[in-house]
């Protein structure tokens, strides 16, 4: 379980975000959706600690990471696996090195049990014998799915995606959406992921929160986003026209 | 206050950098590795651009202290300390600057605006202390040696032009290098080299950390990067020089 209070941050007096309030359950896809500079990214930052509230608390479980200092707050995220947008896949490994470089710090694994982890994790992602490729030689839909892969090596309890499917075509995105919810649901991790792909939603959204303008618009199930009144949010849901014929 | 601002979030990042290390296996590796590539591939500049001077330093000097009351060993002397005191360990480090420092800025700063150090701090690692630590021993271990090699080059070139280009015989060159040797300016030259690599490599891992934007923004860190260890070697070297022989 995640709980984000009363969090709130401003970059040279402008507001970002505002007394946002909000609970992650886990093995549950969570999401966070809302127009782009919504701040969606920068309350996943908040939650993850790149970031730090000017007001607020982010509770994980029983521990309140915000009141933890850098040091212990980089050693607590070894129970996290993130994937950002672009991959952020370290150039100058190898798919595999990408994955071991976390086992390398925080495991005491010998070689081959290291080795099989990778093959399990690249099994798991559907991409199995890209070990010796390097990302500059991936597709971007591959490179997120490594970048899952990498995210989940060390078994992280949490999971944070930034916009895993941007820039992916619809069958490729749905496919990642998928994975993600499909080891969300195996490894019972709380997982949440920024998003303003209204495909995610419906496929993966468990439980939703919407931002508008940095503030909490509205919270709810993917059953229920269809069935809102809020207008703000169905200006967002209902943007395209696809989503119109919903109505 | 810019420039303290600046000099605050150099030291707390070298702070950062040199934090205990969590697996200091990894990091030996990675010192070996940076030692390769960002020394030993310097090898082949260090080697042309000493051979060369070498050979230019002799011939300015035997055409312009050209006299008879001068012994023809004088010039290969003067050539020995030319290259040991200043051109081998500052000429030298200059260049590195270019070399090493741009290739070391903008490689950090493309995984800054990358997010691959963002990526490296959500693992848990300290991005600083794995990125930048390993350069900076490595270039510290490494620097030392490429200036002894550019000084034993350097007299190469210079033996090789006297003897080709007729400017002394070979024997008044050796004598010449060899004569009033004092191993204490070989020392002072390591030292220097030591330090002005800690400038290179930590100035320019620093602009690189701290790189903020796009592909536009790492360009101008690189050359920031390059541009602030040049004036901090040359900072460094007169203090040095005050201080070691002065």
């Amino acid at each position: 379980m995640i709980r984000a209070q009363n969090i709130a941050l401003s970059f040279d007096g402008k507001t970002v975000l505002t007394d946002i309030s909000v609970s992650f359950a886990p093995a549950k896809t969570n999401l966070i959706i809302g127009r782009s500079g919504s701040g969606k990214t920068v309350l996943l930052k908040c939650l993850i600690g790149m970031l730090e509230p000017d007001k607020g608390e982010v509770w994980y479980d029983d521990d309140q990471f915000t009141a933890f200092n850098p040091d212990q707050q980089r050693s607590f995220r070894q129970q996290m696996g993130v994937v950002f947008q672009g991959g952020a896949l370290f150039d100058s490994l190898t798919v595999e090195q990408n994955l071991k470089l976390p086992m390398d710090f925080f495991t005491p694994w010998k070689r081959d049990q290291k080795k099989e982890r990778v093959n399990f994790c690249l099994e798991k992602v559907d991409l199995p014998g890209v070990n010796r490729l390097y990302p500059a030689e991936l597709s971007g839909g591959m490179k997120k799915r490594v970048a899952i892969a990498r995210a989940i090596v060390l078994n992280p309890r949490y999971l944070f995606c930034d916009e895993p499917n941007s820039g992916l075509d619809p069958q490729s995105a749905i496919v990642i959406d998928k994975l993600i919810r499909e080891i969300t649901v195996e490894f019972g991790i709380t997982t949440v992921i920024n998003t303003h792909d209204m495909n995610s939603v419906m496929e993966i959204g468990d439980h939703i929160l919407f931002l508008s303008e940095g503030q909490k618009c509205w919270e709810g199930s993917r059953d229920d986003i269809l069935l809102s009144d809020n207008k703000v949010l169905n200006d967002f849901v209902f943007a395209s026209e696809l989503m119109k014929k919903f109505i | 206050m810019k420039l303290l601002l600046n000099l605050g979030r150099y030291l707390m990042f070298l702070r950062r950098v040199f934090s205990r290390p969590e697996k200091p296996g990894i990091y030996i590796k990675k010192v070996l590795r940076e030692i390769d590539r960002l020394g030993i591939t310097s090898l082949g500049i260090v080697a042309i651009i000493s051979f060369f001077i070498g050979m230019v330093v002799i011939i300015h000097l035997t055409a312009n202290l050209g006299n008879p009351l001068i012994p023809d060993y004088y010039n290969s002397y003067t050539t020995r300390d030319v290259l040991v005191l200043e051109f081998s360990s500052t000429v030298l480090c200059l260049i590195l600057a270019g070399k090493v420092g741009s290739n070391i800025s903008s490689e950090i700063g493309t995984m800054r605006v990358t997010e691959q150090i963002d990526a490296l701090e959500t693992m848990g690692i300290n991005s600083a202390s794995y990125l930048a630590q390993p350069k900076i021993i490595g270039m510290m271990i490494i620097t030392p040696a490429l200036v002894l090699l550019s000084i034993f080059i350097g007299l190469i070139g210079g033996w090789f032009i006297s003897i080709a280009g007729n400017l002394m015989t070979g024997a008044d060159y050796i004598h010449g290098i060899r004569f009033e040797f004092d191993s204490y300016k070989v020392f002072y030259t390591v030292v220097k080299s030591i330090v002005f690599a800690f400038l290179i490599t930590s100035i320019s891992a620093y602009h690189g950390y701290t790189t903020q934007g796009g592909a536009l923004e790492v360009g101008r860190s690189s050359t920031l990067a390059v541009v602030n260890s040049m004036i901090t070697i040359l900072i460094a070297n007169y203090l040095i020089t005050q201080l070691m022989l002065g």
